[in-house]
This record gives structure tokens, C-alpha cells and sequence, in this order.
């Protein structure tokens, strides 16, 4: 059985979106989950994931369509479900019912290119489109012997563009690096060149002194130049725009802020991270994080979406971190399951959702998937900040930036750092009672860190 | 090769500023002024660049550091006498 695998919606307000490149090529079998390619949508390049086990047959929509949401990019079939002719060559296993052959997805397959397994792989290593080649084995099948002679010969037809095997990261990167993209040996899916190829191939480069000269030459040409991208910047700040446009229109905004003494916390944290090297410290919002999660598991009014007047609660806490890109705009990225993660792990996830959002690759499930909204304008921002909620969510959490002040605890007044927790919350979906013992409630749990 | 360890560390900071906030222009950096101001760092992307920098030199800066590691120069000093310490 062949199904279509369709351009996901990637968030409210999204009707299509451009192919920008597939890392997979038909004959691939992908897992539930694998990260398959980048579509160019107006919150900036997003990878797409697959979310069966699954075999590729066929490419729908080559690299630089635009695809409306819904209709299908691939075909895919279940995995080890050999087209009809490929299956009589394979020994029956022993004992079990032979199946039906899958005479809808055969029809298909044989308009694929019969080729060997090397020579599939030989040929997007050079980046070779297979119907291009002759085929002398069986069955008009490619060999890898066709493949090297193809290329020894220069017959083969169609190669893949060069620019196709570029991710856009690695492009912008070499960019800035002076590095011909198109000259570096790709590792990444089917050979594309990937951000770290780049680097690799600048770093072995650096001390070359024509390189160097070529690197400055390449940056002063672009600096005179210079070639803004106002297209993309636009089309972020319509995204948001829309968001909270609808946000304000549709949702009835109440706002609620506590002062929460973090003193104890912030020790606690000081004292774990002192024997840990850098890439084992905890960070602060990892605290807030789960604090905030563990919290709503009692609120479920303040976790779900509010859909055609009704709210629907979540299952699970995926919190989207607001972002702000210094490129101007914003994209809030959810961390799955946040209630059952550790703190450990949760910095793990803070660390690696900033730099993919920096670097413009986040993926589909990480922009579609949050269920409420946590927003920080970081450690040396404002003392408070009250968020817009991203419909259809109904809560956004604000933590402000750390602030000392004379803090009154048992008729004694001393010096305690402190956070300014808010709560955004849809009037339709709770109530300010239930909100305020929410922010309580963090409060206190944020008393005790060693328990989160 | 890398003549000094200055050398070494100024391109190690230049790759991990690649990495973690490609967006920023590192030779336009004031050496002299507050780095994360200059640059807008927010806690997660320092901590990401102290990552870079250990994987990089294996230099660990601890938390209680940071007051030296406040500008971009205060912080290639700290990176090339804690390299020189381990030599």
C-alpha cells in the first residue's frame, strides 16, 4: 500500500510552503521520526519529519515547488513491502502465508529505476540521477559498473544542480567563510554538503594565506554589496503579526504577576554547577521549566487549545521557549514532555533549541507541538514581562530577569535575589482564582529545587 | 600551525561564535566593551559559547569567572593563561 506523505501545516495561518531540499531520495527507508527535509515556510526554514517506518518511492515535489498544506510532497510505502517482481526473486520464509502482492503500490514502483543497491548508493554519492543511466545488468537494471562508466564517459544525463546539495545553513555559512560551497565533500543525506562540512573544509584552510586573501576578498565584496534578505524578514514579521493580531483580537487577556524569591534556587544552582564543567551546568530557565510544567499537571485549563469554542486540554507539556532572533522576529519552538524530563536534560534541550533557532533549523514538530508558552527576555532584561499567547494556546508564563531587593521574611528585612513570575491566560478557558494559586504554586515548588 | 597560543584562541572564539550566534559580526566586536551587551548573548547562548570553548581548548570556565570574562578581551586573556597553565 502506497500512501502520500502531505506538506504538514506548520501553524496557524500557514496555507503553503517552498521544498527547499529532500534529504532523502526514492529506495531510502526512513524511521519514524527521521528528519527527511527542509521546507522554506514564513517562520524560516523548517526540517519535516516522517512519522511512520517507511520506505521512499517517490519524490512528488522536487526541490523549489511550492506546496500548498495537505496536498502530498512523497509517496511512501510500508518498509520491506518489495514490489510484486522483486518478490519472486526472494526465497519465501519458511512457513509463513505468503501475502497478497501489493497490486497498487507495484504500479508505481516500476516507474522507478531499477538499479543494484551499490549502484543506487555510488550514484547519489555523485549526485547522478539514476533514469539518466543505461542499464546493462538484469533486467535493464544499473550496475555499478554503468554508474563509473556513465561518469568516465560523461553520458550521464541530468546530474542533480549543485546547488540542490547545499543546505541553506552550510550555504550562509560558507558565506561568511569565504568557502566555495559547491568545491567542499559533502556527508551529509545523499552527499549534501552540510554546516560542518564547511567548517571542516574552512578550519583545514585557515592557515592558508590564499584562502585567507580569498575569505577577505569574498567579505569585502559582500560588505559593498551587501545583499540583506528582506524578504524573509518580512515574512517573519507577518507571522507574528498575524499571531497576534488574532491573539488579541480573539482572546479576553487576563494578567496575573508574583515576586518569587529565588535566593535558595539560584544557591542551589551555584553550588551543582561549581564542580561541573560547562557542558553539565544547569541553567536557571531549566529550573522555571520544569517548576512551571510540574505545575500544570494540577491546571489542565492553563495546557491545551481554545478551537472553535471549545478548549481541548493536552495530554502531554510540550512548552514553546520564546526566542528572539537578533534578526529581528521571533519563533517559540516547543521542548517535548517537559514534566518528565530532567533538569540536566532540559538545559541539554534549552542549549540545542537556541543554536538550531540561531542557525534557522528547527523542525516541524518542535513549531507545531507546544501546548503553552514560556517566555524569558533573558537574565539582564526587564524585571517583568507579560506575554501575548500564541492561539491556540491558552497560557503564557513570563520569568523575568533576576533583580536583588530588600526582601521582608519573618519581620526581618535582608537582601534576596528575586523573579517576577507572570501569567497571560485566556479568560474563556480559566479563571484569574485558579491562575493566581497556579503562580503560588510554582513559587513554592521553586523554594525546594533539589526536589525538581 | 598556529604560531601563538593568542592565535590559537582567537580562532577558536571565532568558531564557536560561528556556531552558536552565526548571525553576529565577530571582527566588528568592541574588544573593550561589555561583550554581552555589545553582541546581545542572553545566558543560554553564553553558556553555549563556554560549551564551544572547552570542547575547543578544554579550557572550563567556572561560573564564578564570569566577572573576568565580561568583554571580549578579558575573556581571550582568561582562554590563553588558562592555556598556558595546562602547557
Amino acid at each position: 500500500m502506497t500512501t502520500e506523505y502531505p506538506m504538514p501545516s506548520l501553524g496557524a495561518g500557514m496555507s503553503q510552503a517552498t521544498v527547499i531540499e529532500w534529504y532523502v531520495t526514492p529506495g531510502d527507508v526512513v524511521r519514524r521520526g527521521d528528519v527527511i527535509g527542509l521546507v522554506d515556510t514564513d517562520k524560516g526554514a523548517i526540517e519535516i519529519e516522517v512519522w511512520e517506518d517507511a520506505e521512499v518511492l517517490e519524490v512528488l515535489a522536487p526541490p523549489g515547488t511550492k506546496v500548498p498544506v495537505g496536498e502530498p510532497l512523497l509517496t511512501l510505502r510500508p518498509p520491506g513491502e518489495a514490489p510484486a517482481g522483486d518478490r519472486d526473486e526472494d526465497l519465501p520464509a519458511e512457513g509463513l502465508p505468503t501475502e497478497a502482492p501489493a497490486v497498487d503500490g507495484s504500479a508505481r514502483v516500476e516507474e522507478r529505476v531499477r538499479a543494484s543497491p551499490v549502484a543506487r548508493r555510488r550514484a547519489a554519492e555523485l549526485h547522478l540521477d539514476l533514469s539518466g543511466i543505461l542499464g546493462t545488468g538484469p533486467g535493464g537494471a544499473v550496475t555499478l559498473g554503468d554508474v563509473e562508466e556513465a561518469v568516465a564517459e560523461g553520458t550521464v544525463a541530468r546530474p542533480l544542480e549543485p546547488h540542490l546539495r547545499v543546505t541553506p545553513v552550510a550555504r550562509r555559512v560558507a558565506e561568511d567563510l569565504g568557502v566555495d560551497p559547491e568545491k567542499v565533500r559533502g556527508t551529509g543525506p545523499a552527499g549534501a554538503v552540510t554546516r560542518r562540512d564547511v567548517e571542516l573544509a574552512a578550519e583545514g584552510d585557515w592557515r592558508s594565506p590564499r584562502r585567507a586573501e580569498e575569505g577577505r576578498r569574498a567579505e569585502e565584496e559582500r560588505e559593498a554589496g551587501e545583499q540583506p534578505e528582506p524578504d524573509r524578514h518580512a515574512a517573519m514579521r507577518r507571522a507574528v503579526a498575524a499571531a497576534m493580531e488574532r491573539s488579541k483580537r480573539e482572546i479576553p487577556h487576563y494578567y496575573l504577576a508574583t515576586t518569587v524569591p529565588v535566593e535558595a534556587a539560584l544557591q542551589w544552582l551555584e553550588r551543582t554547577n561549581a564542580t561541573r564543567p560547562p557542558r553539565e551546568r544547569i541553567l536557571p530557565i531549566a529550573l522555571h521549566l520544569k517548576a512551571i510544567a510540574l505545575v500544570l499537571k494540577g491546571y489542565p485549563e492553563l495546557n491545551g487549545f481554545w478551537e472553535e469554542g471549545v478548549f481541548r486540554p493536552a495530554e502531554d507539556i510540550h512548552a514553546g521557549l520564546a526566542i528572539s532572533l537578533r534578526t529581528g522576529g521571533l519563533v517559540a519552538p516547543a521542548i517535548h514532555d517537559v514534566d518528565r524530563r530532567s533538569l540536566d536534560d532540559l538545559t541539554t534541550a534549552v542549549r540545542d533549541l537556541v543554536q538550531r533557532a540561531r542557525a534557522g533549523s528547527l523542525r516541524a514538530s518542535e513549531v507545531t507541538d507546544a501546548t503553552v508558552t514560556v517566555t524569558s527576555l533573558g537574565d539582564r532584561g526587564v524585571e517583568t514581562v507579560f506575554g501575548v499567547i500564541y492561539p491556540p494556546q491558552v497560557a503564557i508564563i513570563g520569568v523575568g530577569s533576576v533583580v536583588e531587593r530588600p526582601w521582608a521574611h519573618s519581620g526581618m528585612v535582608g537582601a534576596r535575589r528575586t523573579v517576577t513570575l507572570t501569567l497571560s491566560a485566556d479568560h474563556r478557558a480559566s479563571d484569574g482564582h485558579r491562575g493566581g494559586l497556579f503562580l503560588e504554586e510554582v513559587a513554592a515548588l521553586l523554594q525546594t529545587p533539589e526536589d525538581l | 600551525v598556529n604560531s601563538s597560543p593568542r592565535d590559537a584562541v582567537q580562532a577558536a572564539l571565532r568558531a564557536a561564535f560561528r556556531r552558536i550566534a552565526p548571525e553576529v559580526d565577530f571582527d566588528g566586536i568592541d574588544a573593550r566593551q561589555d561583550l554581552r551587551e555589545q553582541v546581545d548573548l542572553d545566558s543560554v547562548d553564553l553558556l553555549n559559547l563556554l560549551v564551544a570553548l572547552e570542547e575547543e581548548l578544554g579550557v572550563e570556565v567556572p561560573e564564578t569567572d564570569y566577572e573576568e570574562i565580561s568583554t571580549l578581551e578579558g575573556l581571550l586573556q582568561y582562554l590563553v593563561s588558562h592555556l598556558e597553565e595546562e602547557t
